[in-house]
């Protein structure tokens, strides 16, 4: 059963990252990178990391998603019919990633991994606020103060010029 | 199917289509597509890592915290940049943007 949902899952997941790429229609790659988003959800769910897997709903199909399609209407002019983008260099790049990713498999499959089995966390959230709030607490007052200037900065940079 | 290395070769896709779109795209908001791939590849690492690694420990989710905070402000300035972008050029083909005055 794990193995179905697992293959499924991963089948679907590299098919909407094709998506995502080899579309033509910068519309069309950001419905496929929504479906790619909820199915790392999927992933993390797999892994029994439920809270990150609502986070990933939240932030990044919730938020970060709705960001980027509002970057393709604004950015996209009225008159054209449909958002057409164009893709180059496609053979060498596609070499190039098809070489990296053998790369990456001949590593991962002769590394010498520690491969055990954590097994199921209750509630990992409680456990994720804790680690935060003590041992990771100079990390998240920085991210803090970065977002913090990330508001004040993109709405600098995005208003119009006097 | 339930190892680290499944995780691991499917995060490695991933992040070679990611790669594979910043480098082919020219329209900067699909770079920027390209890029969440590629953070989302790094996630389902940490993730896996951190299952896999024996002890119950939750470092590596912490970790995946901190990576989607910086990706939503990574997010957030890019379309900033993208909308003054095509406010000044008029389109936002990156090969166009060569001028470095403001």
């Amino acid at each position: 059963m794990f193995d179905v949902v697992f293959t499924s899952i991963s089948l679907l997941l590299i098919l909407s990252c094709l998506g995502v790429c080899i579309s033509k229609n910068l519309v069309h790659s950001a419905v496929c990178l929504f479906f790619a988003l909820f199915l790392i959800a999927g992933y993390y769910i797999m892994l029994y990391a439920d809270f990150l897997a609502a986070v990933q709903v939240i932030v990044y199909v919730g938020g970060i998603l709705v960001l980027i399609i509002f970057g393709v209407m604004l950015t996209s002019k009225l008159e054209k019919p449909s958002i057409n983008i164009s893709s180059f260099n496609q053979f060498t790049a596609s070499l190039l990633c098809l070489f990296l990713f053998a790369i990456q498999c001949y590593a991962i499959l002769n590394g010498n991994w520690i491969n055990v089995d954590a097994g199921t966390i209750e509630n990992s959230s409680k456990l994720i606020g804790r680690l935060i709030l003590s041992k990771h607490l100079l990390p998240f007052e920085i991210i803090s103060i970065l977002l913090l200037g990330v508001l004040i900065g993109s709405a600098t940079i995005a208003r119009k010029k006097r | 199917m339930n190892t680290l290395e499944s995780y691991m070769i499917v995060a490695s896709a991933v992040f070679c289509l990611g790669l594979y779109n910043v480098m082919t795209r020219r329209n900067a908001v699909a770079i920027l597509m390209g890029i969440e791939l590629i953070l989302n590849a790094a996630n389902i690492n940490f993730i896996a890592f951190n299952r896999f690694n024996g002890t119950g420990v939750l470092d590596g989710h912490v970790m995946s915290v901190f990576i989607i905070a910086l990706a939503a402000a990574e997010a957030a300035v890019a379309l900033a940049i993208i909308i003054n972008l095509y406010r000044n050029i008029g389109s936002v083909d990156v090969d166009e943007a060569r001028s470095l005055r403001g």
